[in-house]
């Protein structure tokens, strides 16, 4: 039981990394329909900038902060400069933008930062933490928090506020929201802002526990990935929900399920996806729209 | 000086044009019909006017020029667009469609007793307030599609054939309130329909388009016993 529940907590903490990828690829997937290839890749590149920041003696959480910052900038300025002249353009055609994108960026990274490995110190303190007779990692636990807190501001962002609103209707129905006077560019650079914000913070979580090289978040993008069409890609509760269980369902595999040695962990989590896409092709939380005309 | 101008504009779709000169006028506080049959042009006008449509000519709306101005900006001049098959946000429940018809009004404005206004003028809205757009009737959804541009306090409405796809009695509800919000808040219209008999009861002034440009034009009792109006239009 203990082990049980411990395997548990630790999945939910991957599962937090690999939502709030999979929420970055939904973000952008809803409103244009372009799976985002370059997200790993730009998440990487701004773990890279906190690394930096750290290194230079700035405060982890001050750092941690900046990185945010410079990640919302860095998405919306991709937007606006390398994907809006492909914006009329076919969906293919901005996809293989991206793909230009994530190996430019992955050479970047190692242009600018060298390819060895670089440790990342966590938030969390690494110490466990006694719950109930249980010993739980906190940085796990943080982890967790912090995802489920980045989730959740998103929600009520979406929600409750104006700007929020304008970003859903520009994605549902951009001709009547260009009507009402949204300006529609302008919430596909904030999507890709918010996009590239949620990647910074997945990377920024996973760094200290797989250590921070230029191709970090290539196996977490595929994760993400699976995550993503497992609760439906067009869905951002789907994709939450699609992580934390994906990482959940990898972690009980690995511990339980003597065949599965972390080197399968990644042809489960494509397996996932295959009978995901087989079987429910629209996701756990597909889009359940009623359409009256 | 008109709230709204068209002096000779012209549009195409591709190689199809669509307006080859159309002027007209709409006077500020004044309901302006737009009659004509399938493919003479009237959705282009006002998607001319909108900005949803690339043309050439001059509108005039307010003194300024339109120019090549988007419809983002349109709106903001105060011009509301209901389109053809009504533009409702289905997946947003209906209180989040009247929010974003209100988009850009000043942070400050009441929100509130705008939507008291509109609770005044339907009903329905009430209680159906949280509940997704899609969920509605096609009558709902033409109301709601009215209340959102409402809901931008406009100088002008352009109303794109309310009648299409609706029961009669629904119909007339909708031109009643057009008439009651003109009469009433001065509110200017300019409405495209292929019910000749509707348009003009509700409007002052009516255009007759024909292949993309005005055939006729005069007040609408004037029009309503025009010869080729009541055979074309009213079918009598």
């Amino acid at each position: 039981m203990q082990q049980f529940l411990q395997q548990v907590v630790s999945g939910l903490a991957s599962g937090g990394v690999y939502a709030s990828l999979a929420l970055a690829l939904v973000l952008i997937y809803r409103s244009t329909e372009v799976i985002n290839f370059a997200q790993g890749e730009m998440a990487t590149f701004t773990t890279y900038v906190a690394w930096q920041l750290i290194d230079w003696g700035v405060p982890f959480w001050v750092a941690f902060f900046a990185t945010l910052a410079f990640a919302f900038v860095f998405g919306v300025a991709i937007e606006r400069v390398v994907i809006r002249p492909f914006e009329h353009g076919p969906v293919l055609t901005v996809v293989i933008v991206t793909i230009g994108l994530l190996v430019l960026l992955n050479g970047l990274d190692g242009w600018i930062w060298g390819a060895e490995i670089k440790s990342f110190h966590s938030a969390f303190p690494t110490r466990p933490i006694d719950i109930g007779g249980v010993a739980f990692s906190l940085q796990d636990i943080g982890v967790i928090a912090v995802s489920l807190l980045a989730v959740f501001l998103l929600w009520l962002f979406f929600r409750y506020t104006k700007v929020g609103l304008a970003m859903r209707a520009a994605a549902v129905n951009p001709d009547s929201a260009r009507l009402t006077g949204v300006r529609v560019g302008w919430m596909l650079a904030l999507g890709w802002g918010l996009a590239s914000m949620l990647g910074a913070l997945s990377g920024l979580m996973i760094a200290p526990v797989v250590f921070l090289d230029p191709n970090m978040m290539q196996v977490v993008l595929i994760y993400a990935f699976a995550a993503a069409v497992l609760g439906g890609l067009q869905s951002p509760a789907g994709a939450v929900v699609g992580g934390l269980l994906l990482g959940v369902m990898l972690n009980l595999l690995g511990t339980y399920v003597h065949p599965v040695t972390p080197e399968l962990r990644l042809p489960v989590a494509l397996l996932v996806l295959l009978i995901v896409l087989l079987v429910k092709p629209s996701g756990l939380f597909g889009r359940a729209v009623v359409r009256k005309v | 000086m008109p709230l709204l101008e068209l002096s000779d504009v012209e549009a195409r779709y591709g190689p199809i044009v669509a307006l080859q000169g159309v002027s007209l006028a709409v006077d500020e506080g004044q309901v302006v019909a737009v009659l004509g049959a399938n493919g003479a042009g009237k959705t282009t006008t006002l998607r001319a006017v909108s900005g949803t449509v690339r043309k050439s000519g001059r509108i005039a709306f307010a003194g300024q020029e339109l120019g090549r101005r988007g419809p983002e900006a349109v709106a903001r001049l105060g011009v509301a667009h209901v389109p053809e098959g009504r533009g409702t946000f289905v997946e947003l429940t209906v209180w989040e469609n009247l929010r974003l018809g209100a988009y850009t009004r000043s942070r400050g404005a009441d929100l509130k007793a705008d939507l008291a206004r509109m609770v005044d003028y339907f009903p329905w809205i009430e209680e159906r307030r949280d509940q997704q757009a899609a969920t509605l009737s096609g009558g709902e959804q033409q109301m709601l599609a009215l209340a959102r541009a409402l809901m931008s306090r406009p100088r002008l409405l352009l109303l794109d054939e309310p009648s299409l796809g609706l029961a009669p009695l629904v119909t007339r509800e909708i031109f009643r309130i057009v008439r009651e919000l003109n009469e009433q808040e001065g509110l200017s219209v300019l409405v495209v329909e292929q019910n000749a008999n509707l348009a003009l009861d509700a409007a002052e002034h009516a255009y007759v388009l024909e292949v993309g440009r005005v055939a006729l034009d005069g007040p609408s009792q004037e029009l309503r016993s025009h010869p080729s109006v009541r055979k074309s239009y009213l079918g009598y």
